[in-house]
């Protein structure tokens, strides 16, 4: 392979895994909207969407696309339980008492799936042909595709929802402003659940949809989480362009510094990158100011 | 249509309303005037369901409502206009009215009903209709506060509760809003309770108004009679002892 296929190739694995953590940093942002909650057991909504597809597939015998939509359908489930029973029965607590309770769920999910499921390490079927395409000299596989396609579908359907739909604008008057959005006639509550129940969606189709490219096991969500942590550190808690950008931002340089640096520092790199952000820029890379007047 | 019996509210360990008892019927505009950190705002809020009483009652069209969620409370035909306006600043215009419109979407009301309500909002402010995509965040005070007017209206409200719509606001600006509120009265027959600061402007567009100080409710009367009230005058509308005590 010459450098240029080399590079490409680089750049090709690395924008698919971003665009996971982009989709990971997703479900961070809209929960973090909506509470102010960052909810640090998104990693494991991750890896039960993953599973649960294996699970499903090899119980119940079902078509590939069945599976998935009754795995995406379960894990939203378990983000709903998760709200009404870890969260919303909390009153008048502190944002940072609720995030130390994420972090508990989070190891209570990871512990239950591997008492579940074991501690092997599973393979999804590709969604498609295992054969291999050839984009200049690199090679890709197909479900590289899927994960492109699926990702920038949700990406767009995500936009349309929160710009267009009138609970998409009602769950971001609520983010904005709780106290003015029930004096509207909101159900604050319910938007949060809401909040909770799209972002264990949208992590689970990533686990889902990379989970053929990278096996999965119980344990999954932790790095997951956490490379969408920083995808969405980078993107400054947004849920639409920035923390797109953030995600094939981490995921090129984690592909680009394992292939010509060493592939051990793969994970380094992204915690790297999260430490600077949050020395230099707190706030985001691609944080816009807000026009307002007062 | 409104009745509160003897409700007491608590901040955390603040009393903030004592024992108020107070009454609105139906077609009326009625103000609370009182000193910043009275318990005017406090009393809204009590009404609206953010911050319920511990003790007493609130009857609204002899329903109890003061156990209720706050948006069950506007779906009854409470709404309230915040202090300082509190419009979702990231949302357009448009948007934030629409979202007035929020029960009447979620109840599976129909679009075209919300589009009429927008319509007959923005007649009556005009400006918002030149604003409409803009974002609300980019608003002078005066437009904000309409918009706050606007976005309760489109919940079709049949008691209207406004939190201090002049503060802030240029007094060419606080006497058009003023002017909207008495025509909302008067043309939709729309209850109003107006809490003000600004007792002079409240009382002239008002039928009865209460003075709150200190959690408690002090005087009551109609807006003629506070007008005239000696303690009112020296209080709340600015006149000295010695301008009272010439006449």
């Amino acid at each position: 392979m010459d450098n240029s296929s080399q590079l490409v190739q680089y750049v090709l694995s690395g924008l698919s895994n971003g665009a996971i953590y982009a989709l990971i940093g997703f479900g961070f942002a809209i929960i973090h909207n909506a509470t102010g909650i960052l909810n640090f057991a998104q990693g494991e909504f991750v890896m039960l969407g993953g599973m649960f597809t294996i699970f499903i597939l090899s119980f119940l015998n079902l078509p590939l696309a069945a599976a998935i939509v009754l795995a995406i359908i379960l894990s939203t489930l378990v983000g709903i339980l998760f709200e009404r029973l870890a969260i919303r029965p909390l009153k008048n607590i502190k944002p940072l008492s609720l995030v130390i309770i994420t972090i508990g769920a989070s190891i209570f999910i990871r512990g239950a799936a591997m008492l579940i499921w074991g501690k092997d390490t599973h393979a999804l079927p590709a969604f498609s042909s295992n054969n291999p395409l050839y984009v200049y000299g690199a090679t890709i596989m197909p479900q590289h595709l899927w994960i492109f396609g699926i990702t920038l579908l949700i990406i767009i359907v995500n936009k349309l929802f929160f710009s267009y739909s009138i609970l998409g604008k009602a769950m971001r008057a609520c983010a904005y402003n709780a106290h003015a959005a029930s004096l509207v006639g909101i159900d604050v509550k319910i938007m949060v659940l809401l909040s909770f129940a799209v972002s264990a969606a949208i992590g689970s189709m990533a686990g889902i949809i990379i989970a053929p490219l990278t096996m999965t096991s119980y344990d999954v969500g932790i790095m997951l989480g956490i490379k969408g942590f920083c995808a969405v550190i980078i993107g400054g808690m947004s849920s639409g362009l920035g923390t797109v950008l953030g995600g094939l931002l981490l995921g090129l340089l984690e592909s680009l510094g394992a292939g010509y640096i060493s592939a051990s520092y793969k994970d380094a790199i992204a915690f790297i990158i999260l430490l600077l952000i949050l020395f230099i820029r707190p706030e985001g890379l691609f944080k816009q100011k807000e026009t307002q007047r007062v | 249509m409104l009745r509160i019996k003897n409700i007491n509210t608590f901040y955390g360990q603040v009393h903030a309303i004592k024992n108020v008892s107070l009454h609105l019927a139906e077609g009326e505009v009625v103000t609370l005037i009182g000193a910043n950190g009275a318990g005017k705002t406090t009393l809204l809020n009590s009404l609206s369901g953010i911050v319920p009483p511990k003790t007493g009652q609130i009857l609204f069209n002899e329903t109890e409502i003061n156990n209720l969620a706050p948006h069950k409370i506007v779906r009854l035909g409470v709404s309230q206009v915040p202090e300082g306006r509190q419009v979702f600043k990231p949302l357009s215009v448009a948007d934030n009215l629409e979202l007035g419109a929020y029960l009447n979407y979620k109840i599976g009301g129909s679009k075209i009903e919300s589009k009429k309500d927008m319509e007959l909002v923005l007649e009556l402010f005009p400006i918002l209709r030149q604003r409409r995509k803009q974002l609300a965040g980019t608003l002078s005070g005066g437009e904000q506060q309409m918009l706050a007017i606007g976005r309760a209206l489109m919940a079709k409200p049949r008691l209207l509760l406004l939190d201090e719509p002049s503060m802030g606001l240029a007094p060419m600006i606080v006497q058009e809003i003023l002017k909207v509120i008495a025509n909302l009265s008067r043309e939709k027959k729309t209850t109003i309770l107006l809490v003000e600061q600004n007792a002079r402007a409240a009382l002239k567009i008002a039928h009865r108004g209460y003075v709150l100080e200190t959690g408690r409710l002090i005087l009551e009367g109609t807006a003629e009679e506070l007008l005239e009230n000696k303690d009112v005058q020296r209080a709340y509308l600015g006149r000295d002892k010695k301008e009272i005590w010439e006449r």
